[in-house]
């Protein structure tokens, strides 16, 4: 059990038999009266926010959470496979779950998935991938205005500007929390 | 850790508190900050010392002092609050206490402004005060001028809520609405004293004489920021170990130790009308330098200790 006075930016709590995080946290008390932790939240499943003013004897419960290492297989329709890479145990998770992941997947990643329960609700992604671009249009000098970067396709479909000297085949460096491109890859 | 720049500009202002009250009169003390027995306060959460504890104000102490025949006194001293921490709250921290006997709260309020007009005079140069009159935060000048706007909490419920103090009490959600509804829109055109609190929120302070359901209490704000508390305080000995009965028993039916502090409320009995006053100095320096946070103004921060 978490009391109140254990809430803080980024912890995770159980309510009403889901999984929260607070992603906002303020501590307030006037100097005589009543401590009071202010908080906003997310549920880990759907995403859904909301705000709540909590006292000092609330109590929460902890989710029961546990993050997995898991090898992605494979994607059929909108489900896409991974397996447990010490029980070799399979899952799949949606695409709508997935979110823009699915822009930094490729077959036999090692990503880690977290459970809630026996319930997977979320993966993380290494911060780095290396993907292939599959379609580069040759750049035009002067045919942007003033920009010196061009689109590409990597491999999972995903598009993004890079600099003119990246060529189709070429390995690309992305970092995966804001989709940008870091650097072209010497194999 | 405050850079050596950091640690000029607070050593400055606390030494400009210090000039102010010395220059009238006021005898600085220092009294023990580890004691057997607390003021009961059911909000408050004191640390252990061994069996005894810190102190969370000097208040039980200093008014020992006016008992004994003292008649202005202040004191910088640290406080210790378990479990309080924040944007505006440190465990440990720095309150400033001044007591000046045949005073009511109102001519503290005045004072209280004097204080801080001086002292932003003093301290022009630090990045928070402009012309040497004014507090500059979230890009709004606040005028520290006096006179300051003055507020009763019946008013204050009036103008920016939808329910009543009295009716806030009974639902035991007066501090919620006041935090979230009413704190955030105090003291931006100049500073504003928030007074006359239900008497049962203010357990030291003597009840209004012509309305004793209020308690002469108020409390300073500035940009949203609770500064000072101050009180004409409670001198009837007789009324005040009722008050503390009533906390020692909210009290154990938290499962807190509680005790009487008898000592107190013998030498409370040959107080005269006297009026006091607690100010977060951690508070006030941060404004004054314009600092986001308590933090950036603690010479250690809580984090900083590890």
């Amino acid at each position: 059990m978490y009391s109140a006075s254990d809430l803080r930016k980024g912890l995770k709590v159980q309510i009403d038999g889901e999984p929260y995080i607070i992603t906002e946290f303020e501590f307030s008390k006037p100097g005589k009266g009543q401590a009071l932790y202010r908080t906003k939240m997310r549920n880990m499943i759907t995403g859904n926010q909301f705000t709540q003013t909590y006292r000092s004897n609330d109590k929460f419960e902890k989710p029961d959470l546990e993050e997995r290492t898991m090898q992605y297989l494979y994607s059929q329709g909108d489900e896409f496979h991974f397996m447990d890479t010490s029980s070799y145990e399979q899952i799949f998770i949606t695409r709508e779950q997935l979110g823009d992941n699915i822009n930094f997947l490729v077959d036999n990643m090692e990503v880690q998935v977290l459970f809630f329960g026996d319930k997977p609700i979320d993966i993380s992604l290494p911060i780095f991938v290396n993907l292939t671009v599959t379609r580069a249009d040759p750049w035009v000098k002067g045919d942007t205005s003033g920009t010196d970067t061009k689109p590409v396709t990597v491999e999972t479909g995903y598009r993004l500007q890079v600099p003119p000297f990246v060529e189709e085949g070429d390995k690309i460096q992305i970092d995966t929390r804001t989709g940008d491109y870091m650097t072209r890859v010497k194999e | 850790m405050l850079s050596p720049t950091g640690l000029k500009q607070r050593s400055d202002f606390i030494q400009s508190l210090r000039l102010f009250f010395r220059q009238r009169d006021y005898l600085e003390v220092d009294t023990p900050i580890r004691l057997p027995v607390l003021i009961p306060e059911s909000e408050i959460l004191p640390c252990a010392s061994g069996n005894w504890w810190l102190q969370t104000s000097p208040e039980l102490c200093m008014k020992r002092l006016l008992a004994g025949g003292a008649t202005r006194i202040f004191q910088i001293c640290h406080c210790f609050r378990r479990q309080e921490q924040g944007r505006l709250h440190a465990p440990e921290f720095t309150m400033l206490e001044w007591y000046h006997v045949g005073w009511d709260y109102l001519d503290l309020m005045r004072e209280c402004e004097q204080l801080v007009v001086e002292l932003a005079f003093a301290c022009s140069t630090l990045a928070g005060i402009t012309d040497g009159r004014n507090i500059l935060r979230d890009n709004r000048e606040v005028r520290l001028t006096p006179p300051w706007q003055r507020l009763t909490v019946d008013e204050a419920f009036a103008s920016y809520t939808d329910t009543t103090a009295s009716a806030a009490l009974a639902e035991d959600r007066f501090d919620e609405i006041l935090v979230t509804e009413i704190e955030p829109h105090l003291g931006w055109d100049r500073p504003l004293f928030l007074y006359d609190y239900p008497a049962q929120l203010g357990s030291l302070a003597r009840p209004k004489p012509d309305a004793p359901h209020l308690a002469e209490r108020f409390e300073l704000y500035c940009c949203g920021i609770e500064l000072a508390n101050g009180f004409s305080e409670l001198v009837d000995a007789d009324q005040q170990r009722l008050r503390f009965s009533e906390e020692i028993a909210t009290m154990r039916k938290h499962g807190r130790a509680a005790a009487m502090p008898e000592t107190f409320l013998r030498d409370l009995a040959r107080l005269n009308d006297t009026a006091g006053i607690a100010l977060g100095v951690d508070r006030l320096f941060m404004l004054f330098s314009g600092a986001f946070c308590l933090d950036d103004v603690l010479t250690f921060s809580t984090d900083e200790l590890f």
